[in-house]
């Protein structure tokens, strides 16, 4: 669509160029006297030209753009296997995440003492720091090596950053937990927060011929 | 029929219509026949009919109960959200499902009727103007504004016999009006602080493009809560001198008093506060530090939301080029301070900001028909999209800060066996759950029964440029057209909206012989009121000759007032003021030895 190369290592400026361009060619704003029909399809098009761009200008979405596509799939729907995580990062964030729950079960009586939430702020920024380097990684080197790979090693790399991926996911979670807990006990606890997962809201009023949606298929909630 | 499409700035306090002279190629703000630029946001419903603007604006404190204000800051939202702020205002809001009601003037009013009247007023202010039938129109929102609060604005539109062609974000407007020459290339920070909403966009500028980067803000933020601050505080002074509580109309005199003393401590270090009340005359002193330190919580709330749209810029202060305040509210003193201080630049006000969203909806309206065709705003929409599912939790489609137009697809499926009814809960918002989120309405849609898991439901979302939301549902396995209803959570339907249209004929607005003798009798009453207290106040002031004088003029304007004569009201009303000037005089010199009295000398001295 932007006319460049199919890259992972895009050249922001030249794509912000062409985006200015294309979203010219297609805004509804220039085409107010086109008949309806011819309207609707304009605006689908921007739609798409600014989703498109949304999804090249940063190259961590377009890292997962392309193993979407590698594998055939249109939408985040359909992602039936759960992405893997090195299984010594799942045992390190399962630990995390059982002392979180302690500290939180702590916190419902009272206020976080001092030394958990140090230790626990402390947590967050290493986890942060991994975060920003497995980001790095997966945007400079990685994106750099699928590039230039013969495509008989690219599976090796779409593996990389499946699990690059995966790994980012798992990130992102604990440290959004570990957030909740620490700004939370700074709003005083109020119970709310345990795990917030399971329904306390929703399906209640439904009888068995009206369920609420059924979410995702299969898809992980980040 | 005419192409022409004006630019409508429908503000909290004031609302403005602009278009660009085709001669010079700049936005214009057409003045009403006065030379006024601004309409004051007010509507009245009197016995005699509706009155819009500075006539209504001048009847608030006569008629609290019937004169509605600030009405936008009610627009798209339900009693629930509202009934906080219901407390200080005057009008009656009804407790009920959906939408706010009022009851004014004998009837109920949802927001959008109230706001047509005033985007009525502005049609016809451009008709006049041109000469010609006005049908089109670009109005402005708050950039921060959710999907109800726009429906919300566009209905107000087609009631009032406007086609809105375009919603346009407050802040992106006014960076329209200053992009036409005054801002070069670069990252532009746009701070608009109003009479009742706070948003900050941020706006890269290159090759004629506006690419809203990012926005944030908050819908309950304005000058209006300065005021309300403000004149809480002197309430609390005045139960305290005085041992008295305010009516109603005693209320609004206060709040208006407040806001007059606000306006005067943007260019005055000190001002003084006279409000004559039936009983006794309050007067105070006040300096720009008491003022800033009332308002410095409600500032600093403002600090927030540009934080975080930098941070979602993906920004720092530092990367700011240039800085553009907009709104009546940052005309504040220490709202300037507190801008520069965060963005490290001097920010730019060259144009009235007051009037520069309505001259930048004005440049949006001359580039939808055709007149600009360099120039484009890529704007974004401000909160984040999605549906309920399993557990309360929100299913995210479109985050915020998503270029429109935009859309996005998802694949959803049902939780229990042979579920023949969909419902799908869209909601708006920053947070996890479904309850701590916007409702914005519910979708039914009907499929075949299935057992659990097995339907494919594609959901696809479309925000069109105005940042309007489209939904629609799809069975895939049963490709069976889907049935959808549609029901909003603060909204009006169809039918609402077509009979509020009928409405608008019924209860037309007073004709043009008939605004003038309200007036005129709002005029009377005003003064009917103040001499009825002076003389109750200073009676004993003045001598009995004095006394006899005013008490016969008096008495002629009631007899005037009772009629239908405009001339003879007018004349009996200037008979009351020439009567009753001297008693004034009197009254004021008592109240200012008084005040004199209870302070020490030197305090005087030093204020000279």
């Amino acid at each position: 669509m932007f006319g460049l190369p199919r890259k992972l290592v895009v050249d922001s400026a030249e794509l912000q160029r062409r985006f200015y361009a294309l979203a010219r060619e297609h805004h509804p704003d220039f085409h107010q006297a086109a008949p309806a029909e011819e309207r609707a399809r304009i605006e689908a098009t921007s739609a798409l030209v600014n989703a498109a761009y949304r999804t090249l200008r940063d190259p961590i979405a377009r890292v997962e753009y392309l193993v979407r596509l590698e594998e055939g799939r249109e939408t985040k729907e359909g992602d039936i296997d759960k992405p893997k995580a090195p299984p010594a990062l799942l045992q390190e964030m399962f630990e995390i995440q059982e002392a979180l729950a302690e500290a939180r079960s702590e916190a419902a009586k009272g206020a976080l003492d001092e030394t958990t939430r140090a230790t626990l702020a402390e947590q967050r920024e290493s986890l942060r720091a991994r975060l920003k380097d497995e980001e790095t990684r997966l945007a400079g080197p990685l994106s750099a090596r699928w590039d230039s790979a013969a495509p008989a090693e690219r599976p090796a790399i779409l593996a990389a950053f499946k699990e690059a991926l995966a790994t980012r996911a798992y990130l992102r979670t604990v440290i959004a937990d570990l957030t909740e807990t620490l700004d939370s006990d700074t709003e005083t606890l109020s119970g709310e927060t345990d795990s917030g997962i399971e329904g306390r809201h929703g399906s209640a009023e439904a009888p068995r011929t009206r369920g609420g949606m059924g979410g995702h298929i299969g898809a992980p909630h980040q | 029929m005419s192409s022409r499409i004006i630019g409508i700035d429908l503000g909290t306090t004031n609302s403005l219509v602009a278009y660009v002279d085709e001669a010079t190629g700049l936005p214009r703000v057409i003045p009403d026949a006065d030379g006024r630029p601004l309409l004051p946001s007010v509507v009245a419903f009197t016995p005699d009919g509706i009155v819009v603007g500075e006539p209504a604006r001048r009847q608030l404190a006569r008629r609290p109960a019937d004169t509605v204000y600030s009405v936008k800051r009610l627009m798209g939202r339900g009693f629930e959200d509202v009934k906080d702020e219901a407390r200080y205002l005057p009008f009656r809001i009804l407790a009920g499902e959906g939408l706010v009601r009022l009851a004014v003037g004998g009837r109920e009013v949802t927001p959008p009727e109230v706001s047509a009247v005033v985007l009525k007023a502005l049609k016809e202010r451009a008709e006049r103007h041109f000469g010609e039938s006005v049908e089109k129109a670009v109005v402005t929102v708050p950039a921060y504004f959710n999907d109800a609060q726009r429906q919300a604005t566009k209905d107000a539109g087609r009631i009032a016999g406007l086609d809105v062609v375009r919603i346009v974000n407050e802040p992106t407007a006014a960076s329209l009006a200053y992009g036409l020459h005054r801002l070069s290339e670069g990252v532009v920070a746009v701070y608009d602080l109003g009479g009742g909403t706070f948003d900050v966009s941020i706006l890269r500028v290159k090759d004629g493009v506006f690419e809203v980067l990012a926005t944030n803000g908050d819908t309950h933020l304005g000058g209006d809560d300065f005021d309300r601050v403000l004149a809480l505080w002197l309430l609390e002074d005045i139960a305290a001198r005085h041992h008295t509580e305010l009516d109603p109309e005693a209320m609004q005199e206060l709040r208006l008093a407040a806001e007059a003393a606000k306006i005067r401590l943007s260019s005055e270090e000190r001002t003084t506060l006279t409000l004559p009340f039936a009983g006794f005359t309050y007067r105070r002193e006040m300096t720009r530090a008491d003022l800033e330190r009332l308002v410095e919580p409600l500032v600093r709330r403002t600090l927030g939301p540009c934080r975080r749209a930098l941070a979602d810029a993906g920004l720092s202060a530092a990367d700011i080029d240039e800085v553009v305040l907009v709104g009546g509210s940052t005309r504040v003193p220490l709202v300037r301070r507190r801008v520069q201080e965060l963005f490290g630049k001097t920010p730019h006000s060259q144009l009235n900001p007051d009037e520069v969203v309505a001259l930048g909806a004005a440049v949006q309206a001359h580039i939808l028909a055709g007149g600009i065709t360099n120039m484009l705003l890529l704007d974004v929409t401000p909160l984040s999209l999605g549906i309920e599912s399993l557990g309360g939790i929100v299913n995210v489609l479109i985050p915020r800060n998503t270029t429109i137009p935009t859309s996005a697809r998802e694949m959803f499926t049902t939780s229990a066996d042979g579920q023949t009814l969909v419902d799908l809960h869209v909601l708006q918002g920053e947070r996890e759950l479904a309850k701590d989120c916007r409702s914005l309405g519910r979708f039914e849609l009907r499929i075949d029964p299935m057992p659990a898991g097995m339907p494919k439901i594609e959901v696809t979302f479309l925000i069109d440029a105005n940042g309007i939301l489209q939904v629609q549902a799809k069975e895939q396995r049963s490709d069976k057209a889907a049935s959808i209803e549609v029901k909003p959570t603060y909204g009006l339907n169809e039918a609402e909206v077509g009979r509020m249209i009928e409405d608008s004929f019924t209860y037309a607005e007073a004709d043009v012989e008939t605004r003038m003798l309200i007036e005129a009798r709002n005029e009377a009453d005003t003064v009917l009121v103040h001499a009825g207290r002076a003389l109750k106040q200073g009676a004993h002031l003045v001598d009995v000759a004095e006394r006899a004088a005013i008490e016969t003029a008096v008495a002629a304007l009631r007899a005037a007032r009772s009629g239908d004569d405009r001339d003879r009201i007018h004349e009996a009303t200037t008979a009351v003021n020439r009567a009753t000037e001297h008693l004034a005089e009197v009254l004021m010199d008592a109240a200012l030895k008084g005040a004199l009295g209870s302070r020490r000398a030197t305090e005087i001295l030093g204020e000279r």
